[in-house]
């Protein structure tokens, strides 16, 4: 994802409040149109209080935002709910109405003119079109899932805001919603991901915030690996290295430490050029070199950094 | 106000209802209990009976019918919104087009016109097993014109009052079939005003039927108005009101415009 033009979310100092209790603290972002953004954060961080204040679900105490071109103002209310679609955390679907029926009364709302084309096309891109018969009720609960996403679809949505959508699927049906998203970024839909899932995260989106009550890092996910983790080379030898200090004294290397006693974590600049050095320098002085490789943070790891800064600082 | 949203709302709750065998187990079983005792009644009244007796019969009657339009209505009317809630539904609907008064309006609709079609199907079998076999003195009160139209003007009012006060107390309650309870309770006291008029407590007459259901009609519009202000979204998915903010009415106003 390159550089954000003609955003379709842009958020200014939002914040709710819930009698005493801070929901959500000035949070200040954009997402570009037809961006995959993950949203991320601890239970109780606010990511369901933020999706439902831009869906206009829920008042802001103060700040300002544009959902799909429009101020998030009470005179949009309605038009930006036509633009838009949330697939909460729970399905939400009427379970002694069938697949087709749940998608008519949505395409209903929606105003769609064309419903009985909308709702084969919706059902599908979430490959649920043999059962539309069935009652949502007979459902499991991936299909249940489908389902609902097949109902965000149908307005056309500019912007779709996804709850935890893979929270309680099997891994097969999650990754099924994985490709549904993917191919909604291939139709160049905008697609607002809230998520703890962080390998998820990870691999669909192209740049992610983390939340807990305020903004705690925004970008997409290697630049937050590197603000958050200096790049170091891991380095594994059979037998323990008798003078470390000398191999290692070699340009590029900024620092070391051990990580026990056969392995050695050393801090680099730029650890494609530095990892041949090493290399030599180990064969060098004898070592019997197991592996050198380079230490890859997930986003996992800035995550839980950032989230035990939080718990450090509040105790 | 969009027609086709509240179409679709209407056709959502009548589908769901359908297939709810509490509703339809309900809605099938108070009819014939509200048929069989006025029928019962009416068949019994000798040819005879004194003119005090034969109101007096004929008001229970009367009075007993007009609890059919408020005892149908909440069994639909207080499902709606707790309903919704309870199946996680009440969420993808608030955040859909749909505005909270096409939604009400669309509830409404669906509750209504069961429950009035089945008041008036009671009402016009007492009618014409009247005018076919009781008494010529209780056909002369039953088919007395002030008590036909008061009995017709009657029915749909109070089964508009019982939807709001369905719909109003479904919106607050956390159980559906507490809700039910409570709203055919709290739907009980108006019938006090058709009790005037079936118990020709004050002259029956047309003008006065007329004034009784336009009197009716204006508490029907308050309690509208009453359960639209009890319809906050915010407070239905979060459980907490925009009150609680120190951004009270700049919040509560927000909820209010944009829908």
């Amino acid at each position: 994802m390159g550089a954000i033009s003609s955003p379709a979310l842009l958020v200014e100092g939002l914040t709710k409040r819930f009698g005493d209790r801070l929901a959500v603290d000035g949070l200040s972002f954009s997402v570009g149109a037809g961006e995959v953004f993950g949203f991320l954060g601890p239970n109780g961080a606010g990511k369901t209080t933020t999706v439902r204040m831009l869906g206009t679900l829920v008042a802001p105490s103060s700040g300002t935002a544009m959902v799909a071109g429009l101020s998030l103002v009470p005179a949009n209310g309605v038009e930006i709910r036509q633009r838009i679609a949330v697939m909460p955390e729970s399905p939400g679907l009427y379970l002694r109405l069938t697949v087709a029926e749940n998608l008519e009364f949505f395409a209903g709302l929606y105003g769609q003119r064309n419903m009985s084309v909308q709702i084969a096309r919706s059902l599908e891109a979430v490959n649920m079109g043999a059962r539309a018969d069935d009652l949502c009720g007979s459902l499991s609960k991936g299909l249940r899932q489908r389902v609902a996403l097949a109902r965000a679809l149908l307005g056309d949505p500019a912007i779709l805001f996804l709850d935890e959508p893979t929270s309680g699927l099997d891994p097969v049906a999650s990754r099924e919603v994985h490709e549904l998203i993917e191919g909604l970024r291939g139709r160049g839909v905008t697609v607002f991901l809230t998520t703890h899932r962080l390998e998820e995260a990870e691999r669909l989106c192209d740049r992610v915030a983390i939340l807990n009550t305020s903004l705690r890092a925004l970008g997409r996910p290697e630049e937050l690996r590197e603000r958050f983790f200096s790049k170091a080379l891991v380095v594994r030898t059979l037998a323990p290295l008798t003078e470390p200090e000398r191999v290692f004294a070699i340009p590029g290397i900024e620092s070391w430490h051990t990580d026990d006693t056969t392995g050695y974590i050393l801090s680099v600049s730029d650890a494609r050029t530095a990892a041949p050095e090493v290399t030599r320098a180990l064969v060098a002085a004898g070592a019997d070199v197991l592996s050198v490789s380079e230490d890859r943070h997930s986003l996992e790891d800035v995550y839980l950094e950032l989230v035990n800064e939080d718990v450090e600082a509040s105790r | 106000m969009n027609m086709q949203r509240i179409g679709s709302v209407v056709r959502k709750e009548v589908r769901e209802f359908r297939r709810n065998r509490f509703v339809i187990g309900t809605m099938a079983v108070l009819p014939i209990v509200f048929l069989i005792t006025p029928m019962l009644t009416i068949f019994k009244i000798p040819a005879d009976a004194s003119g005090p007796q034969v109101k007096a019969a004929v008001g229970t009657i009367s009075l007993l019918l007009l609890i059919v339009p408020i005892a149908l209505p909440p069994v639909i009317a207080a499902y709606s919104v707790v309903g919704e809630r309870d199946q996680g539904t009440l969420e993808p609907v608030l955040t859909s087009p749909v505005t909270p008064s096409e939604l009400l309006l669309g509830k409404a609709a669906a509750a209504f016109v069961p429950s009035v079609g089945m008041a008036y199907a009671i009402y016009f079998v007492v009618l014409i097993s009247v005018r076919l076999g009781a008494a010529p003195v209780v056909n002369d009160v039953v088919w007395h014109p002030p008590q036909l139209v008061a009995q017709l003007l009657f029915i749909p009012l109070l089964a508009l009052w019982a939807i709001w006060v369905g719909i109003g107390i479904s919106t607050r309650a956390s159980d559906v079939r507490v809700a039910q309870q409570l709203a055919t309770l709290a739907g009980l006291p108006l019938l006090g005003l058709a009790a005037l008029f079936s118990y020709q407590l004050v002259k029956p007459s047309v003008p006065l039927a007329v004034g009784l259901a336009l009197a009716l009609l204006v508490v029907d519009l308050v309690a509208y108005r009453v359960v639209s202000r009890l319809f906050d979204p915010e407070r239905l998915v979060t459980g907490r009101h925009g009150r609680d903010t120190d951004q009270a009415e700049a919040a509560q106003a927000f909820n209010a415009s944009t829908r």
